[in-house]
């Protein structure tokens, strides 16, 4: 699994890569009450608005971390965004993405990486 | 910005683990470990304890309550003078073009008024206060903390530590012992629940404050979940919903404007602004503040325009306050248009990351008010 400096987290499964956010944004957030999910075939390129979350407090989006197409959307978060402060690493996932190139996500922080940037 | 002000409760916040911001001045807690949404349906389904410590608590004494009524009256266009004994009102100080310098609380407490005013607007209330009545005497009171307990089991939590309380009906204010503390105590809030208002003397509040969350209906509360409570509850947050630019009229809050105080009544006008607010009355104005139904599930904000349609590019209304409202379960607003798009159940549109999403003209309070009456 590898983190981004957005607290996005980003874990190959197969032939797509599944995009999240962390426990610790899900807590610097608060309650999540809706999110915007992006069509399922849309091209998207690194730093593209891919999802928009909203928490009682505001508004946040969510970049694609890597350059691909949309291959699948977590269409439970639509009507239960909670799901994402519940388990943010497991069933919060928000996107599927088919990287136009794999070797794009090794740039990203490891785990230890992540946890020493957040402390 | 000089560091925020600690309440009496920072160190109790503090422990109970809460995450504070600046707020008014003032160091306050955003929310608990709870969280805003759990926060918010435990204040309308048990209670909740709030500190508003950060709130203005001020004195009006003259050579008697009518001494102090009646400077009032000069500055505020609500019945001062005829709110009886152990009574409490809303009103709100206005300036010379009608608009809204601060809203407020006003009780009658025998001999003198007491007032309650915003945090953010203290300072500014009483020199104006101070400047405007020169014969009466006006003091903030610094040696005291405010807490708010409110829910439906803030009457049976406030009771076990002092009986009388219950006796208390919706603005009734009193002077009651709570945790040997002499308290000031109105049953009033900032929420559409039942629920007290409690002035404690600065030293004893934190007892206070754990005697009343020892209680297991109690949780503490944040501001977050105080501004979605009082969201749902229709009521106004001063420097967003209604201000300098808004007339009492405009913001729809003619209500508290009583009809002595009204063209005919027999103390009519003699307030800042009173030529307009009074034909404003009489009139209707060209724009009025309406609660909002988002009808998708995006949350439209404060700042967010409103259209008549989804192409007109001229804005009708914008959006004063907005949110998640999570005992409705949907997004929830308020905001001011133009007076014909301001019927209940209008369909109007919010502009939203670009696009026109449809908003409907609803009634205010959202959700049931439970006050005492």
């Amino acid at each position: 699994m590898k983190f981004t400096e957005e607290h996005e987290w980003l874990r190959s499964e197969d032939d797509v890569v599944v995009i999240g956010i962390t426990e610790h944004a899900t807590t610097q957030l608060g309650d999540l009450v809706f999110v915007e999910l992006p069509e399922v075939g849309t091209t998207v390129t690194k730093d593209d608005e891919i999802v928009v979350i909203e928490s009682v407090k505001a508004a946040s989006d969510i970049l694609a971390p890597i350059d691909g197409e949309i291959v699948e959307v977590n269409e439970a978060l639509t009507d239960n965004p909670a799901m994402v402060n519940e388990d943010p690493l497991g069933d919060g996932w928000f996107v599927k993405i088919a990287p136009s190139d794999p070797t794009q996500i090794e740039g990203y922080m490891t785990e230890a990486a992540y946890q020493a940037f957040i402390a | 910005m000089s560091d925020p002000l600690h309440t009496p409760l920072y160190d109790l916040h503090l422990e109970l683990g809460a995450r504070m911001v600046p707020f008014a001045g003032y160091a306050l807690p955003v929310q608990f470990p709870m969280g805003v949404m759990k926060e918010h349906s435990h204040t309308r389904e048990k209670a909740g304890l709030f500190d508003v410590s950060h709130m203005g608590q001020v004195i009006v004494r003259g050579t008697d309550y009518a001494a102090a009524a009646t400077a009032l009256e000069r500055l505020i266009p609500v019945d001062v003078l005829g709110l009886g004994p152990d009574r409490q009102r809303y009103g709100f100080l206005t300036d010379d073009a009608g608009g809204v310098l601060d809203d407020l609380m006003l009780s009658n407490r025998g001999d003198h008024v007491f007032v309650v005013v915003n945090g953010a607007c203290k300072a500014a209330d009483i020199a104006h206060m101070t400047a405007a009545m020169p014969d009466v005497t006006v003091t903030e009171i610094t040696d005291r903390a405010l807490l708010a307990l409110q829910g439906p089991r803030a009457e049976a939590v406030l009771a076990a530590l002092n009986p009388d309380s219950a006796a208390m009906r919706f603005m009734d204010v009193r002077s009651l012992d709570l945790a040997g503390a002499a308290c000031w105590v109105s049953r009033s809030g900032y929420t559409g629940e039942d629920g007290f208002e409690i002035s404690v003397p600065a030293d004893q509040a934190v007892d206070l404050a754990r005697a009343l969350l020892a209680h297991a209906d109690v949780e503490p509360i944040g501001l977050g979940a105080r501004d979605s409570l009082r969201l749902e509850a229709g009521l106004c947050l001063y420097g967003h919903d209604m201000d300098r630019g808004t007339t009492p009229v405009e913001a729809a809050l003619s209500w508290a404007i009583q009809k002595v105080r009204r063209s005919g009544g027999a103390r009519a006008g003699g307030f800042p602004g009173a030529d307009t607010i009074l034909s404003q009355i009489q009139t209707g104005t060209d724009r009025v503040r309406v609660g909002l139904l988002p009808t998708g599930r995006a949350p439209m904000r404060e700042g967010v325009e409103l259209f008549a349609t989804e192409e007109d590019t001229a804005p009708i209304g914008t959006i004063t306050s907005g949110g998640f409202g999570p005992t409705v379960g949907a997004p929830i607003a308020m905001g001011y248009v133009a007076k014909q798009y301001a019927n209940i159940g209008t369909t109007i549109y919010g502009a939203l990351r670009g696009k026109r999403l449809p908003v409907e003209v609803a009634k205010i309070p959202f959700t049931p008010a439970k006050f005492k009456r």
